[in-house]
C-alpha cells in the first residue's frame, strides 16, 4: 500500500500531544525492550530511536486497544490481531495511567463518537441541533449511528 | 519508515463510518528525469474512501484491500488549472511535495470532494468537539439556573451523567471496549419538564482557531493562526472559522466559472 510519507514524517516533526522517552517492545517474537523516544501527534503514534531525528515507524491509532499490562506496562494491539501486541514500559504508573487516557482519547474514531454525543445532548436539552449553524449537519461524519 | 500497514488497511475496508466516497480519475505522477518528457498526462480512475483524516483510493470498488493512502492532515485543497474540468488538487506545504490531482465526474461531485477534504484534518474535527463541549457546559449550566428555583431538585447529581462518559472512564460508565467500540448506554438524559428560555447562541468565550497548517512548524495543537489568515486568533470565533471556509469556496467557485466563462480551450 503506497502512502505519502514525505507527509507523515513532516507530522512526526509537529509539536506532540504528549512525548516521552519509553521503553518500547514489538509484537515480533524475540523483541527486546528498547528505548525509544515515542510521541504522540493527532492519530499517529510516531516512535523514534533516542538520538535521531526521523521516526523508525509510526502507528495508525485507529481500532485499537490500549491496556494496562502489567506494572507500569501498558500495550496497544489492534482489533484484527489482538494477540499482536505492542508494549510499553513506563516509568511510573502514573507516567503509564497518563498515556493510556491520552492514547484512548487520540483516535479520530473517538472524538466523531464524542461529537456525537455532546450533539445529541445539547439537541435534547435545548432542542436545537447545535451543527446547524455551522453548516455542517448534514456531513456525514457527524451523523448519530454507524454506516458502511 | 515503517508503518502498521495491515493494521491502517483494515481500517480502510471495515465497516467504520465512511465521510465520503466515489469514483475520482487520479493523475498519473512521471518521474521528471525520464529520458523521453511525454507531455500527455494520463488519469486513472480508482475508487476513493475518505476516513477522518485520511483517503484510501482502491483499484476497484470490490478491491479488498487499498491501493494507497493519502494522509491529509495538514493538506490544503485547491481547484486546479489542469486541462481537465472538474480537477481539484490536494497539497502539503513541503516545497518538494507532489500534489495529488484528482477529477471528479461533474461539478457537484467535486464541490462536495473539496468540501468533505477540507475538513477531514484532526484539528477540525478536535475544534468542533471542544466547541461542542463548551456549548453543552453553558446549556447545563443555564438548565440548572432554571432549576434553582420553586423546587429544590438535586440537579447537580444530574450534572454529573452529562459530561461525555468516555472522558471519564473511572467513574460511572464503561472505558472503551476492545474492539475500539464503545457504548454509551443511557447517557443521562435529562428529564423533561421545565424547558429553559432560549439562550442566545452567545459564546462565553471564543475558541482558539485552529491553524491552517501552512508550516512544518504549525502546531498540532490548536495555536495562532499564520499572517495571512483572515481570521486572527483574538477575534476568532467557531462561526468565523465555517464562513471563511465557506466563502474560500464560494470564491474558488467563482474563479472557476470565470475561466470558464473566459472560454475553456
Amino acid at each position: 500500500m503506497r502512502y505519502n510519507e514525505r507527509e507523515l514524517l513532516s507530522l512526526a516533526r509537529q509539536p506532540a500531544e504528549k512525548a516521552a522517552e519509553i521503553l518500547m517492545r514489538l509484537p515480533k517474537k524475540g523483541s527486546v525492550l528498547k528505548k525509544r523516544l515515542v510521541k504522540l501527534v493527532v492519530n499517529f503514534l510516531f516512535y523514534f530511536r533516542t538520538d535521531e531525528s526521523e521516526p523508525i515507524g509510526a502507528l495508525l491509532l485507529e481500532h485499537c486497544r490500549i491496556a494496562k499490562e502489567e506494572e507500569n506496562v501498558f500495550s496497544i494491539s489492534f482489533i484484527e490481531e489482538p494477540e499482536r501486541k505492542y508494549c510499553f514500559e513506563c516509568d511510573s504508573e502514573e507516567q503509564c495511567r497518563e498515556w493510556i487516557e491520552a492514547l484512548k482519547r487520540a483516535s479520530y474514531e473517538f472524538m466523531r463518537r464524542s461529537l456525537i454525543f455532546y450533539r445529541n445532548e445539547i439537541q435534547k436539552m435545548t432542542g436545537k441541533d447545535p451543527l446547524e449553524q455551522f453548516g455542517i449537519s448534514e456531513e456525514a461524519r457527524f451523523q448519530l449511528g454507524t454506516r458502511k | 519508515m515503517k508503518l502498521n500497514e495491515r493494521s491502517v488497511a483494515h481500517y480502510a475496508t471495515c465497516d467504520s463510518p465512511t465521510d465520503h466516497a466515489g469514483f475520482l480519475r487520479k493523475r498519473v505522477e512521471r518521474h521528471h528525469h525520464h529520458a523521453h518528457h511525454h507531455h500527455a498526462t494520463s488519469y486513472q480512475r480508482r475508487w476513493f474512501v475518505l476516513k477522518g483524516n485520511l483517503l484510501f483510493y482502491f483499484e476497484e470498488r470490490e478491491s479488498r484491500e487499498p491501493m494507497g493512502l493519502v494522509v491529509l492532515e495538514g493538506c490544503t485543497v485547491e481547484l486546479c488549472e489542469a486541462a481537465e474540468e472538474f480537477a481539484f488538487a490536494i497539497r502539503f506545504d513541503d516545497a518538494g511535495a507532489r500534489a495529488y490531482v484528482l477529477v471528479a465526474d461533474g461539478q457537484a461531485a467535486m464541490e462536495a470532494w473539496v468540501k468533505a477534504i477540507s475538513r477531514a484534518s484532526f484539528d477540525y474535527m478536535r475544534l468542533v468537539v471542544r466547541e461542542l463541549e463548551k456549548q453543552l457546559e453553558e446549556a447545563c449550566k443555564s438548565l440548572a439556573a432554571c432549576r434553582n428555583s420553586p423546587r429544590r431538585s438535586s440537579s447537580s447529581g444530574r450534572k454529573r451523567h452529562l459530561s461525555n462518559p468516555a472522558l471519564q472512564p473511572l467513574q460511572e460508565k464503561p472505558a472503551v471496549l476492545e474492539n475500539g467500540y464503545s457504548t454509551w448506554g443511557s447517557g443521562g438524559g435529562v428529564p423533561g419538564g421545565a424547558t429553559c428560555p432560549d439562550r442566545d447562541g452567545g459564546h462565553a468565550k471564543p475558541p482558539p482557531l485552529p491553524p491552517r497548517r501552512r508550516s512544518a512548524a504549525g502546531s498540532a495543537a490548536v495555536s495562532p493562526a499564520m499572517p495571512e489568515s483572515p481570521v486572527s486568533p483574538d477575534t476568532a470565533c467557531f462561526s468565523k472559522l465555517h464562513s471563511w471556509y465557506g466563502q474560500e469556496i464560494v470564491v474558488l467557485r467563482r474563479e472557476w466559472q470565470e475561466r470558464q466563462k473566459r472560454g475553456h480551450p
